[in-house]
């Protein structure tokens, strides 16, 4: 009798430790999966139409096109023979395991401030989805841009590895959102200034520059000029990444994929810190932007023309003052981005429009339409520089010869 | 006394509650599809009527399986539109179903047949072709799955009047050259690919030249059998 309680309280214990292993296991997969999404793995390593991380997506370069490797766990094709150790290592140093150097599309100037646990995390998460035997295609740079080699160059200039320090004399609070920031989220991938080498200094970070191949500028995270949050309310940012609506503005372009594929997913808790971070590094104004390249007089006829563009097209969503009807049709009066210096993104959402992504806390946005096929180069550029300039806004009155490069920028 | 205070503050806080409610619904866009469909009025017209340019087509009144699978096919690049694939990039299935279902609701009067600038020739090539079909070189006719009116079917194919020459044949071309696939089995594609240009040209002449019936709507989902297997009709 006292034998078989024994066995039977042993095997109840061995069938809890197993329970409570696979527990663990379990959390660690969905933290993986939760960190993987905070990374936005998916929107390089999985092409549209395709299988979950399998890769084969085209990343066009200046350099020439890369295609995305498979990360799944098929031995033969993906990651199924890494260890976490290989795993972390090229996360951390950019290197694959057997050495050979990862071209810099791969953001682990960023990721290699991620921890080891983080890392272990979406490693057992990337070994828990469905492998999928799909061979990576090779890359088509340009001569000389094929030599591998070159990336040591790039690397001694722009990389420096290393996980993410926390800086004392911040809170936890703010040194959760930078190592978000600046690690997993890898915002200065746009957020800064891309010079001719595909890199950014360190003292360059995040302070804006117009995506390569992409024609869309984005914009710096420091200055209150651009896109820095310094007089944002802590509300406002968090809406605006979570939701991809604010009273501010709304998410366009690119960032509205980083919206929909990442940030909406992140906890109130992990937004709250990167709004935090983000607030607190924005700096004060730099001096007023340089006046218009344009004669007074040209400039002033057409804002005249803008007023009577914007009055018929415009008006009746985003307001006869530009106050519009915030947070589903934004605002363009003190709307950092109608106002700021390069005015590509105003004359790209006057030409193509654009919906907000559909997210869990705004699965039904609202959209503008494109204006490129009903507005002539010279009535964009009128409105654009309208808009710019109206209602206190201190943008700078724009060209129909930029309006006119514009309708040619790519749409995808 | 206390109670008296307490009844007074419930008052004065339901009322502010209601003022600032009716203040939110004052300042916010209309909590309708047609607000939020406006980005796409200004090319396929407000009930989805279509609008002077030729090669935005009419929406109105299309099957909602139809205009969902081309949104699906737009948002995912399978059907390419720059414009298009943008604006539905980041939009979920459930939203871009009640837009289906939005312009599939509407409407719209069919415009009066355009007049056409082909000869009586090659319109009754077109209508042959249209309405017959050619054996011989494995065409069937468009009525055959189009439906005895054109109106379509529902869920998923979509009534052929209403439509301009130039989008038609477009379309046609579309699908000809592979730019435009559906649902394997694609049916379109294959019937497309039996067809010459000359073909293209007569039916989309044609088509476009039919009056409104007096029903427009498509007709409900099994009234007929189709000739042949398709991807975007399931049985």
């Amino acid at each position: 009798m006292g034998s078989k309680l024994s066995i039977a309280l042993l095997a109840l214990a061995a069938f809890t430790t197993a329970a409570q292993a696979q527990d663990k296991t379990s959390d660690i997969i969905a933290r993986g999966e939760y960190l993987a999404r905070a990374g936005d793995c998916t929107a390089c390593h999985t092409a549209p139409d395709g299988r979950l991380f399998a890769g084969g997506r085209a990343m066009p370069t200046p350099f020439g096109t890369l295609y995305t490797s498979n990360i799944t766990p098929d031995p033969e094709t993906g990651i199924g023979k890494w260890s976490a150790d290989d795993f972390y290592k090229t996360m951390h140093s950019g290197r694959f395991p057997d050495g050979g150097l990862i071209y810099p599309a791969m953001p682990f100037a960023s990721y290699t401030k991620v921890t080891r646990a983080d890392s272990d995390a979406i490693f057992a998460y990337l070994r828990s989805i469905p492998p999928v035997n799909q061979r990576n295609r090779p890359h088509e740079l340009r001569f000389p841009y094929d030599n591998r080699q070159l990336i040591l160059g790039w690397r001694t200039l722009f990389f420096s590895e290393g996980e993410f320090k926390p800086d004392p004399k911040q809170s936890a609070e703010w040194n959760r959102g930078a190592y978000l920031v600046e690690g997993l989220g890898h915002c200065g991938m746009c957020h800064s200034p891309i010079n001719a080498l595909g890199g950014t200094s360190q003292s360059d970070a995040f302070k804006g520059g117009l995506i390569p191949m992409q024609n869309w500028y984005a914009p710096s995270l420091t200055s209150s000029r651009e896109a820095g949050l310094g007089d944002w309310s802590i509300k406002d940012i968090t809406d605006l990444l979570q939701t991809g609506v604010s009273a501010r503005g709304v998410v366009y372009g690119p960032m509205a994929e980083v919206v929909h594929n990442s940030l909406q997913y992140l906890s109130d808790e992990d937004i709250r810190a990167m709004a935090v971070y983000l607030k607190g590094i924005s700096e004060p104004s730099p001096p007023p932007p340089a006046s218009s390249a344009l004669p007074t007089t040209e400039s002033s006829l057409l804002i005249s023309l803008g007023k009577t563009v914007y009055d018929k097209h415009c008006a009746s969503c985003h307001g006869l003052q530009g106050e519009g009807k915030p947070p589903h049709w934004p605002p363009l009066a003190n709307n950092q981005s109608i106002e700021m210096q390069s005015a590509v993104n105003p004359i790209r959402m006057v030409l193509n429009g654009g919906y907000p992504p559909g997210t869990q806390g705004n699965p039904m946005p609202y959209g503008m339409p494109p204006f490129a096929g009903l507005l002539s180069d010279n009535e964009v550029a009128a409105v654009v520089s309208y808009i710019r300039t109206a209602w206190g806004n201190r943008g700078t009155p724009v060209s129909a010869r930029e309006a006119n490069e514009l309708r040619s920028a790519p749409l995808n | 006394m206390f109670a008296r205070y307490t009844a007074l503050a419930i008052v004065i806080a339901a009322l502010a509650a209601f003022d600032s409610a009716a203040a939110q619904t004052a300042n916010q866009p209309p909590d309708t599809m047609a607000a939020r469909v406006e980005a796409c009025t200004p090319c396929h017209g407000n009930k989805g009527e279509g609008t002077s340019d030729v090669y935005f087509p009419r929406l109105g009144g299309k099957p909602a399986g139809y205009l969902y699978n081309q949104l699906l096919a737009f948002r995912s690049g399978r059907r390419k539109y720059p414009p298009m694939n943008y604006l539905l990039e980041f939009l979920p299935d459930p939203y871009l179903e009640a837009m289906a279902e939005y312009f599939a609701n509407e409407h719209p009067p069919l415009p009066p047949p355009a007049p056409s600038e082909v000869s009586k020739e090659v319109l009754a090539q077109g209508e042959l072709l249209a309405t017959r079909g050619d054996a011989g070189r494995n065409i069937p006719a468009c009525v055959s799955c189009h439906g005895p009116g054109l109106t379509g079917m529902q869920p998923g194919i979509p009534g052929l009047l209403g439509l301009r020459a130039n989008y038609i044949s477009a379309q046609l071309g579309a699908w000809r050259y592979g730019t435009r696939t559906a649902k394997s089995p694609d049916c379109m594609q294959v019937v497309a690919g039996h067809l010459t240009e000359a073909d293209v040209t007569a039916v989309a002449a044609w088509l476009a030249t039919r009056a409104a019936p007096a029903n427009p709507a498509p007709v409900p989902k099994g009234t007929y059998a189709l000739p042949f297997g398709c991807g975007s009709q399931p049985n």
